[in-house]
Parts: C-alpha cells; sequence; structure tokens
C-alpha cells in the first residue's frame, strides 16, 4: 500500500489521545491487534479459531501476575504474557490443526473453555473478581506510566499511550511481515487450495501451526497490554464471547485485508461504548449489524472498498 | 451626564460583586458541577434489588436536596457495570477522567465495587458503596475516600448466624456463590458459628448467575447438616430457594438460612415459600412513620418498596451533599473529613457513624418473613424481631486490617 497512508495513519495514532479520550483509543488499539491476530489466521491462513480469547485472556493474567506479584518492569511482564500465549498456541495448535473446518473450530472452542476453567478456578486468577490492582509501574525501570500530562486543562496519560501504541505498532509490524513474506505466500496458497500445497511438497502441518503460534503470540501481546491499561485481568478477557467478539470484528471489516480488522475492531468497540447506555439490547444491535453486514456487503467494510478501488487493501 | 457615570460606576460595582460571587463557588466546587454516578447491576440478578431504583433513590435524594449545592447544580448519572469487574472499573476511569463525576455510589457485586474503589482511591475521589457486602471494602482494600454504607458481610453472618446458632442450628453446610462477596459472606458466618459452637460440615461453590441448583443442594441434602446457609444473593439466592423446595428440603428438618436477602427475593418467592426465614437487613420499610413516609414516596415514582440498598443510596447522596455545603467545598478531602465527623441520623440510618476505616456504623435488624396469613398488602411481608445497635453488629476496629487503622 502506499507510504504515505502508512505515514498519515501513524501521525493519526500520535495525535489521537489529544483528541479522543485515551484510555478508549488503548482499548481500540489493543482490541484492534487481537483482531489484526486472528485474521492472520483466519483471513490469510483460513483457520477458523473459536478460542483465541484463551490467548488474549491467559496473557493478560500472566502479565498481570509477573507485574502485580512478581513486581516485574512493565515490558518484561508483556513479554512474559506474549510468550506464555505463544506457548500456549503452540499445545493447542498442535492438537487442533489435525482436524479441518469445523472440528478444527470446535477442537479450539472446547481447549479454550479449558482455560477459561482454569481462570475461574485458579486460585492466582482471582476467580470472578480478577486480578484487580495491577501496577503500571515504570518502563525499563525509568518511565512513569502512570504518569499524566494536562494538555489544555485535560489530564492525559501519555507516557501509557505512546507505550501501547508502540506495541500496537510492532504487532502491526510483526503481521504484515508475516503476510507479506514468502512465508505468509505459502499460507495463502494453503488457504486457496490445501491439497495442492502438499503436492507441491509443502508441510502444510508445519506451516500452519507456525502461523497458529504467531497468531496466539500476537492476540497475547494485546491482551498483555490490556492489561497494563485496565490494570486489571479478568474472566471476560477469557471467556467465549471474546472469542466471538473478534470473529465479528474481523468480518465486519474485512475478512483477508490488512486493514480490515481495524476497521472492525473500532467499530465494535466504539459501538459498544457509545451503547452502553440502552443495556442489554446492545447485542441485539450488533448482532443486526452483522446481519446486514452479510447480507449487504460481505467481504467487510474494507474488503467492499478494495474491490471498489480495485486494488488490495 | 453625571447620572450616566454614577449609573456607570453603580454597573461596575454591581457586576464586580456578582462575578466576584461567581468566581468564588467556582474554586470551591470542581467543574462547576456536582456530579453522582450510580453505577450498578442494572440488567442481571441483581437488578430488581438495585438497579435503576438506585437510581431513583439518588435522583429523589437530588431532588429534595433543591438541585443545587453552593449555588451549582448537582446531575445524576447512570449505567450497568453487568456484573464485571472490567466493565465496572472502565467505566469509573471514564468517568472521572471525562465525565467530572466526584462520586460513585450503588456497587452492587463486591467484584465491581472493590475494582472502582481501587480506581477511586487512585484517582482521589469518593465512593459510598451501598450495594456490595464483603467486608474487604473496610479492610485490606479500604482508602481515604471509600465509605461501605449499608451492611457488610461480618454484620450478616454475625447476626444471622447467632440468632439460628442459638436456636439449635447447630450443623452447618453453604452453598456459596463463587466470587469475593460468597467467599466473604462464609468465611464471616463460619467464624460465628465456630465461635458459638457450632460445626460446618462442608461447603459448596457456584458461579455467578447460576440457573441450575440441583447438583448443589443435593450435596447439601446429603451432607445431613442441620443448616444449609446460602451465601449468595438477588437471583442466586431465590433460584436456590425454589429448587430447594421442589427437592423436599426444609420439610424433613434440613432449614435453609439465606444470609443475605432483600425484600424485593421475598416479594418474588412468595409468603408461602419463604414464610419463618429469618435473615440480618440494614433497613426494612415499614419500621417507623419516616420510613414509610419515605418509602411510599419511592414507591409512587418506582412501583416497588425499596430494599436496604436503595434506601441507603438515598441516605448515601443525601449526606454527602449535606457534606459538600457544610465543608463549602466538594474537595474530597474536605469532604471525607466532614462525612466522617458528622452524625448520620435519617429515615435510614440510626445512630449511624462514619468510622476511620470508611465503615458506616448503624443499627441492623433481624427480621422474619410473615406467614402469609400475618400479612396484610402487597409488601406487608416481614418483621423486625431484634434491633442490633451498630457497635454489636459490625466488625470493631480492633479487628480490623485497614490501613486507615492505627495501633
Amino acid at each position: 500500500m502506499n507510504r504515505l497512508v502508512w505515514i498519515a495513519l501513524i501521525i493519526l495514532g500520535l495525535l489521537a489521545p489529544y483528541v479522543v479520550y485515551p484510555v478508549f483509543m488503548m482499548k481500540l488499539l489493543c482490541f484492534a491487534l487481537f483482531a489484526l491476530a486472528f485474521n492472520l489466521l483466519l483471513g490469510y491462513t483460513g483457520l477458523l479459531s473459536f478460542g483465541h480469547a484463551a490467548f488474549f485472556g491467559s496473557a493478560s493474567y500472566i502479565t498481570g501476575h509477573l507485574v502485580r506479584n512478581s513486581g516485574l518492569t512493565p515490558e518484561l511482564g508483556v513479554l512474559g504474557g506474549t510468550l506464555f500465549a505463544g506457548l500456549l498456541g503452540y499445545v493447542v495448535g498442535s492438537l487442533a490443526i489435525r482436524r479441518q473446518g469445523i472440528y478444527f473450530a470446535m477442537v479450539t472452542l472446547a481447549l479454550a473453555q479449558i482455560v477459561y476453567f482454569i481462570a475461574l478456578k485458579a486460585p492466582f486468577t482471582g476467580g470472578e473478581d480478577g486480578l484487580q490492582g495491577i501496577p503500571r509501574g515504570f518502563l525499563f525501570g525509568l518511565i512513569d506510566l502512570n504518569r499524566v500530562y494536562v494538555v489544555s486543562g485535560r489530564p492525559l496519560g501519555l507516557n501509557l499511550y505512546y507505550f501501547v501504541f508502540a506495541m500496537f505498532c510492532l504487532g502491526f509490524w510483526i503481521i504484515h511481515r508475516t503476510i507479506h513474506s514468502p512465508f505468509g505466500q505459502v499460507l495463502k496458497g494453503i488457504r486457496e487450495n490445501e491439497p495442492r500445497a502438499i503436492s507441491l511438497g509443502y508441510r502444510v502441518d508445519r506451516f500452519k501451526l507456525m502461523a497458529f503460534v504467531i497468531s496466539a503470540a500476537m492476540a497475547g501481546l494485546a491482551g498483555a497490554t490490556k492489561s497494563l491499561v485496565f490494570q486489571l485481568s479478568s474472566l471476560t478477557d477469557v471467556s467465549w464471547h471474546t472469542s466471538g467478539e473478534v470473529v465479528l470484528m474481523t468480518l465486519l471489516g474485512g475478512v483477508g485485508t490488512v486493514l480490515g480488522p481495524l476497521v472492525g475492531a473500532f467499530t465494535v468497540v466504539t459501538l459498544q461504548s457509545k451503547l452502553s447506555s440502552v443495556g442489554s439490547w446492545i447485542t441485539v444491535i450488533i448482532g443486526g449489524i452483522f446481519v446486514v453486514c452479510v447480507l449487504v456487503f460481505r467481504r467487510g467494510f474494507v474488503g467492499e472498498l478494495a474491490r471498489l478501488l480495485k486494488r488490495s487493501l | 451626564m453625571k447620572h450616566l457615570f454614577s449609573n456607570a460606576a453603580l454597573l461596575a460595582a454591581a457586576l464586580a460583586t456578582t462575578s466576584g460571587m461567581a468566581v468564588a463557588p467556582n474554586e470551591k466546587i470542581s467543574d462547576g458541577v456536582v456530579k453522582i454516578g450510580v453505577l450498578t447491576d442494572m440488567s442481571g440478578l441483581y437488578s430488581t434489588l438495585g438497579g435503576k431504583g438506585t437510581q431513583v433513590a439518588v435522583e429523589m435524594a437530588v431532588k429534595d436536596f433543591g438541585g443545587t449545592v453552593l449555588g451549582k447544580p448537582i446531575q445524576v448519572i447512570g449505567a450497568d457495570h453487568q456484573n464485571k469487574a472490567d466493565i465496572a472499573s472502565a467505566t469509573a476511569r471514564e468517568w472521572f477522567d471525562n465525565e467530572k463525576v466526584d462520586m460513585i455510589t450503588g456497587l452492587l457485586n463486591s467484584g465491581c465495587a472493590l475494582a472502582v474503589q481501587k480506581v477511586a482511591g487512585d484517582k482521589k475521589r469518593i465512593t459510598m458503596n451501598t450495594g456490595a457486602a464483603s467486608t474487604e471494602l473496610t479492610n485490606k482494600a479500604s482508602t481515604p475516600y471509600s465509605i461501605h454504607y449499608v451492611y457488610d458481610t461480618y454484620a450478616l453472618g454475625k447476626v444471622t448466624g447467632q440468632a439460628v446458632v442459638q436456636t439449635g442450628g447447630k450443623t452447618w453446610f453453604f452453598i456459596t456463590a463463587d466470587y469475593a462477596f460468597g467467599q466473604s459472606l462464609e468465611q464471616n458466618t463460619t467464624n460465628f458459628v465456630n465461635k458459638l459452637g457450632g460445626k460446618v460440615v462442608g461447603s459448596v461453590r457456584h458461579p455467578l448467575s447460576t440457573a441450575d441448583f440441583s447438583s448443589y443442594l443435593l450435596q447439601a441434602q446429603s451432607s445431613g447438616a442441620q443448616i444449609i446457609g446460602l451465601a449468595n444473593a438477588g437471583g442466586d439466592t431465590i433460584n436456590a430457594i425454589k429448587q430447594a423446595r421442589e427437592f423436599g428440603i426444609g420439610q424433613k428438618g434440613q432449614k435453609l438460612v439465606g444470609l443475605l436477602i432483600f425484600d424485593t427475593d421475598i416479594k418474588s418467592l412468595g409468603l408461602n415459600v419463604a414464610q419463618g426465614m429469618q435473615f440480618t437487613s440494614g433497613f426494612y420499610w415499614d419500621r417507623d412513620d419516616a420510613t414509610r413516609a419515605w418509602s411510599k414516596r419511592f414507591f409512587d415514582i418506582h412501583k416497588a418498596m425499596p430494599t436496604m440498598d436503595q434506601a441507603g443510596a438515598y441516605s448515601a447522596a443525601m449526606n454527602y451533599l449535606k457534606a459538600i455545603k457544610a465543608a463549602g467545598t466538594d474537595d474530597p478531602d474536605a469532604v471525607m473529613a466532614k462525612l466522617k465527623s458528622m452524625d448520620i441520623s435519617d429515615f435510614f440510618a440510626v445512630r449511624g457513624k462514619i468510622r476511620i476505616d470508611g465503615r458506616m456504623v448503624h443499627d441492623m435488624y433481624l427480621m422474619e418473613v410473615k406467614k402469609p396469613s400475618e400479612s396484610k398488602g402487597e409488601w406487608d411481608l416481614l418483621k423486625i424481631i431484634k434491633t442490633v445497635p451498630g457497635d454489636e453488629a459490625f466488625m470493631p476496629l480492633s479487628e480490623s486490617t485497614s490501613p486507615l487503622v492505627k495501633k
């Protein structure tokens, strides 16, 4: 894509906290990264995982625990959470990729429910209450992530925002590189025609597993960052609702597009927060939007736009 | 010309004084508005006992106070935390950062309450908790800005536990909601049961908002305990009691004791099912003339009698506003100092006092559900068996682990 578009997006990201409420913006970024990670699997490898919240949530718990109870600095906590999610991705992936289609989705869902149950019952996760009061701490032991700057009368937590933005850019870059590497080309080949990829001599399972692990680790990065933003890891992060939401975000935005999950995540999270006053109707409204989206523009927002512009976005 | 000058001078003087008057309160009330947030369960299993009714009560308090304090408007906003700690803390954070909210009340669900209290403490804003029960709120988790207004698991466990053990309920089995509140209630009640020579033979934990209690009830039944203690609340308690009846529990010697029960729970269970049950409450609408008068007004708006959470929220908001007026500012430190020094006395709280750890100590009541034959009206549900003075009902400061209590 055009270099100018990227630069414009980065500048937008850098200026966003001055206009939008920073905590909300950080939430958007975390979910966008989560959706991007998910899209690597669904959009580029053709694997529909119904258990991605397990990686998102467990990384959030691990990071929270490392920072809160072991007193690690936030960047080490995030690293720990991400690595754990990757490891968990390896375990879940190795079991799940032996099956295809709906069975793959069911295996990931089942394993994610096990993770949910552990989070509910294990003593260190705080059960229903979650892991509360996670300190944000000092980045590299130097930069205070709690520091608030007053800009034109509004208190802004800029240190934390730019940390989150950096994590998001890092995750985005890794995913983007993966998609556009020869490895990514093979993944797309597998998505289009798996038997042919096998007959061409690719060890399809290895590629799938590798994609699964990268996707899980990036979902973990998103979850780990979120736990620092909200200073809380809770059951919501590991529940199947979250797994479902990320599917919704990716499909709404446009599966298999680079920017689609970003747009989808922004849409869903914004709707949830703007409509929070209507209470339980929110699920109905978002469900309705999803139905309309599937019926009217199946490629998602960005997918349809790409079709109109006749280029890939 | 002269006239014009003197008129202008007069006008200028008048302007100066009015603007001077306008400036002074500006500094005293942050952002030029006092905003009370009602953050509670508006759609889930606790919404009937808190929910919109809590917001109605707070709005009544603001109206009764006159709608303004120190010349500045008072606003009320409400939100549903869906019983999720992450939504609760995110909403509280946004309210403090963006919405100019000065105080949050309601806060049903201890998990959510603990999360919000932490955020509020960090941001130096006041929470007046009327919904949640965990004693943790006034112990390790207490902050200089947190008040626990209505009741807690210590008082519930102590008053009900004593009453039951003294009438012969020596062996207990708990069915406990598996989160901060249920665990705290089970722990506190267990302590009193043991102290009085009773024995806890077992317990089982269920997730929040459970529809099917059969396996838990069967375990409780086969434990052989005389008393099955329900350390849960709202929809969970209602479900458990209804299903227990289907298993015949309560007719064969075993007795069901709800440790936290609200008037609205009894209303939905019906007197036939609930008659004879004893429990502890911080408020009953039919206690005296003042409670009846206020509850009648509440009923006219909300179409249901107030629970202790809802009545407590009115009282909390009212006393918060009084404290602002007395302190002459809404600065949280000054308001907290006032709140902790003044007497809390209204239709809700009898001999109320807010302690250093944030615990509002006031009289508690041991209630019994009336027989259908005793009830004279739709909401004539309970009778007060015993009034327990606050100092006896609540945890003494000597047992407190609050960082605010110096020993």
